[in-house]
């Protein structure tokens, strides 16, 4: 017997970390650990984002013929819970829940979010939100759009719009609660030194986020609930033929989902900033301003929401306000934009997988913000409302810009979260394809848009058929972009190799400590005494 | 893939314009492209030769730069500045957008899950399918029985959403003869892509011609057949000449300012007479009681109040240009006396 215990390997004492600090499914499902709650979120948004995309799929095949392949009822309904599930279960979490909920604390050098327990009550509505949805799509689907405008979904949609509106207003309020976790852990949290000042802007750009969801989210549930009450009880709200009106659901909708077109982005600029300050290894030019833009843009993002109305029959200079606002919203968009830019000047720049998605964001949000103001222009918003125009423009700023944003950084603070290093070929390969796939595929539908095709259709006349064969093979592509870093991801958890504490040579709090962290992140808290991004003292932070 | 380039051949990338609206728009959709592309073009090529000149291979030492206030003012402001001109010039086109020419025909539309049916003042009607003239000014006036539907034309540049309970228009000048797509561009339920159609152009023969051909199957103009639901549904007893002053008289009242039971002063346009119709206590005229009215809601259809506009128009010729300045005054429309006498277009 003595001989069998020998030969047990012996193996190094694994340093403990908030990975296996615990073990089994309860150690997960009842987590109060930040981190945990962040990689119970990551896996939650990421099998949404591939229900939406095999969605998109679909309905991509679906265009390859003009008349259609699906029947119109399938094809509705597929492009419906493709918004749905793509905007409120995945765009809205995807930062703020994964990366955020991981690396606020330790970046303000907390050992956790303000509130715990508020935290994993998020994911849990998130999940009941998530589930009234999927339960939406098994019964047969919604479809109403993402947007469910009134009175077809109050009272002439014969599909799940009850069950999905429900899912989109509990899921509302694990974003509610995650935003106020933000608010009050930024106030109330920072360790002794880490002034606002010295905020990483990260940490600034999910702050402005938080208020934005705090504020506007809401305005959201109360519009479902309203929804709801016409559905059910045909109290006539937005019906007109039972003494509603159906702008007033535009207004009350747009009021939110305006500004949650910001929380979709805002923390996305915020990775951006990281990461091209850290491969730039440089300061971020004009830190003052691009901390201020994320501000400015959470507050004025509430008064342009009249201009997804400027065709309802509002009136004339209600529409000039908002186009004027409008315009407004894009200097501080702009101003980030120049700040990156003018970031790598001077800078030792090199290119790792999380830099590429940089340069993929720059280029594709910039694109995504320019053609915005074709539609913030009230002459021109008249030839390009409702069509592939405007689904163009938001994915290039929603996918082009958020996801990867997400991916850029995910691929950056992969080696804090787990550990691991991911293989660097593979993922650089996955992040050209990504982009050529994605140009491949929405570009063409700038071109479609101008042209007359209407968005939401599902056969068209032939003449746009070129152009939705190029749209439809891009988004393969696209597909395919997307399904190699999961199979590396999920690789290098167990194989990668290790990746130490601070892989890419950045600042910051996060880069000092272990990786994976130990459940409380930091064993002393720690005192802050220079300034975020001080890339000056490089071989302090090269150890 | 091949079948992609082998379809490149016949590929429109640009639509073609057909309205003076058309190349009012596509002149600022190619100012704002432009600026866009050359911003865009500037930025790409700052990153491309910083990428390049600073890569970490030749270029080890960063130097630390903390930022520039007159950088950033200067980024700020100079592209709002031009953000400007887009806006003010966008501006003017949607203003003109907003208000058709006096001399504009008229066209009326109504939306309903899943077609346009169009509505011409000499009582013609078709679905899907709408004629106009070449170089004539047209304004739609449009309804919708169901849902909210929109009505765009791109070749013409010209679109705007049917709200149900209101009424909406828009206007446009053809300017080239042909055939060009309709489409409804707000989603509407099930067979929203079939909610599609034609626009023919013609020229002033085809559309003389298109016209005697009685083309579209009328019986009798749009104000005869407004008349005759007007006499259908027992209107003409209190409205033409009310001997009870129960209700306001109709002759003489379109586009008139009228007072409210509740001292307001609204212009009897065609909003406020389809309300009137559809739900007629949301506002009553001064003096006259409510519940009085029948309450025509899901009694008539938007087609027929279109009709019973017209006819209410025909109720009221167009006055001289010299008399405008009295259209300011508003109309009490109040009671007939006892002699029969109606005293109402008084102040």
């Amino acid at each position: 017997m003595a001989t069998i215990a020998h030969e047990i390997p012996q193996v190094a004492p694994q340093e403990v970390n908030y990975l296996n600090v615990e073990h089994g499914w309860k150690s997960w499902l009842l987590t109060t650990d930040h981190k945990r709650i962040a990689m119970l979120y990551l896996f939650s948004i990421t099998a949404m984002f591939f229900v939406g995309g095999a969605m998109a799929v679909l309905f991509r095949i679906n265009l390859l013929q003009p008349e259609g392949i699906f029947s119109p009822e399938t094809y509705n309904r597929l492009f419906s819970m493709h918004g749905i599930v793509m905007v409120f279960l995945f765009l809205v979490p995807s930062i703020p829940a994964t990366l955020a909920n991981f690396l606020i604390p330790i970046m303000i050098g907390a050992k956790d979010l303000a509130f715990p327990r508020i935290n994993l009550l998020s994911w849990y509505l998130y999940i009941g939100g998530a589930a009234l949805t999927l339960y939406a799509i098994f019964r047969g689907g919604v479809d109403t759009g993402w947007t469910f405008y009134a009175p077809y979904s109050s009272t002439y949609s014969n599909s799940y719009v009850l069950a999905a509106a429900m899912g989109i207003f509990v899921a509302g309020f694990s974003s509610i609660l995650t935003g106020l976790n933000f608010i009050v852990t930024v106030h109330k949290m920072r360790a002794p030194g880490m002034t606002w000042g010295r905020l990483p802007l990260f940490v600034w750009s999910n702050y402005a986020t938080g208020l934005i969801q705090v504020l506007g989210t809401p305005v959201l549930a109360i519009t479902m609930l309203l929804l709801a009450f016409e559905r059910i009880a045909h109290v006539g709200i937005f019906d007109p033929n039972i003494g509603g009106d159906p702008i007033l659901f535009q207004h009350l909708f747009w009021f939110y989902s305006h500004p949650a077109v910001y929380i979709m982005i805002l923390p996305g600029m915020g990775v951006i900033s990281e990461i091209v300050s850290c491969f730039s290894r440089k300061r971020i030019f004009g830190y003052n301003f691009v901390a201020f833009s994320s501000m400015a843009i959470a507050v004025l993002s509430f008064v342009v929401w009249g201009h997804h109305m400027f065709l309802t029959g509002e009136s004339m200079y209600t529409s000039v306000a908002f186009s004027f606002l409008s315009f407004m919203v894009a200097v501080p968009s702009a101003i980030k934009v120049f700040n990156w830019t003018a970031t790598m000047y001077k800078g030792s720049i090199s290119f790792d997988t999380p830099m590429l998605y940089v340069f993929g964001f720059i280029g594709l949000f910039t694109i995504g913000g320019l053609t915005g103001l074709h539609l913030a222009t009230l002459g021109t918003d008249v030839a390009t409302h409702g069509t592939y125009f405007i689904v163009a423009h938001f994915h290039y700023v929603m996918v082009g810009g958020m996801v990867m944003a997400f991916l850029g950084g995910l691929h950056f603070w992969w080696p804090k979260m787990t550990g691991r290093l991911y293989p660097e070929g593979w993922s650089k390969f996955s992040a050209l394809i990504i982009f050529i796939g994605f140009n491949l595929t929405f570009f063409p539908q700038f071109i479609l848009g101008y042209l007359g095709m209407p968005r939401r259709y599902q056969s068209y006349p032939p003449e746009f058929q070129t152009l939705n064969v190029l749209s439809t093979s891009g988004a393969s592509i696209l597909g395919v972009g997307y399904l190699i870093p999961m199979i590396y991801f999920v690789w290098s958890w167990k194989y990668g190799p290790k990746a130490g504490k601070n892989p890419w040579g950045a600042a910051g709090l996060e880069w000092q400590i272990q990786s994976p962290p130990t459940t409380f992140n930091f064993d002393e808290t720690p005192t802050v005494k220079e300034e975020a991004y001080n890339y000056g003292k490089l071989e302090e932070i090269l150890g | 893939m091949w079948a992609s380039l082998f379809l490149l051949a016949d590929l429109p990338l640009f639509p073609v314009a057909a309205s003076k609206q058309a190349d009012q728009i596509d002149a600022l959709y190619w100012f704002i492209t432009i600026v866009s592309a050359v911003m865009t073009v500037l930025i790409f090529a700052c990153i491309i030769v910083f990428a390049w000149k600073y890569q970490r291979r030749t270029h080890v030492e960063p130097t630390q730069i903390e930022g520039s206030t007159a950088l950033e003012l200067t980024w700020s402001i100079l592209p709002f500045l031009v953000m400007l001109v887009m806006f003010g010039w966008g501006a003017q086109l949607y203003f003109a957008a907003q208000n058709p020419p006096k001399d504009a025909m008229e066209v009326f539309v109504t939306g309903k899950q899943w077609m346009w049916k169009v509505q011409y003042p000499n009582g013609g009607s078709e679905i899907n399918a709408l004629h106009v003239p070449v170089n004539q000014s047209v304004k739609l006036t449009m309804a919708s029985e169901d849902v909210i539907h929109s009505f765009s034309i791109p070749a013409f540049r010209v679109r705007h959403d049917v709200m149900p309970g209101h009424y909406n228009s828009l206007w446009f000048t053809a300017t080239k003869p042909g055939r060009y797509h309709l489409f409804c561009t707000e989603y509407c339920g099930m067979e929203h892509s079939g909610m599609v159609g034609w626009v023919d152009v013609l020229n002033e023969r085809d559309y003389a011609n298109w016209q005697a051909g009685g083309g579209t199957g009328s019986a009798g103009s749009l104000v005869e057949q407004g008349r005759s639901i007007f006499m259908q549904n027992g209107c003409s007893t209190c409205h033409l000449q009310d001997q009870q002053g129960r209700c306001p008289v109709l002759r003489g009242l379109y586009n008139k300012p009228v007072q409210l039971a509740d001292g307001r002063t609204v212009t009897a346009d065609d909003a406020y007479i389809r309300e009137s119709i559809l739900d007629p206590n949301a506002k009553i005229a001064a003096g006259f009681q409510a519940n009085i009215m029948p309450v025509f809601k899901g009694q008539l259809t938007e087609a027929n109040v279109i009709q019973l506009i017209a006819y209410i128009r025909s109720l009221s010729p167009p006055e001289p240009a010299s008399q405008q300045g009295d259209q300011q005054r508003p109309v009490v429309i109040a009671p007939t006396d006892a002699n029969g006498n109606n005293s109402g277009v008084s102040r």
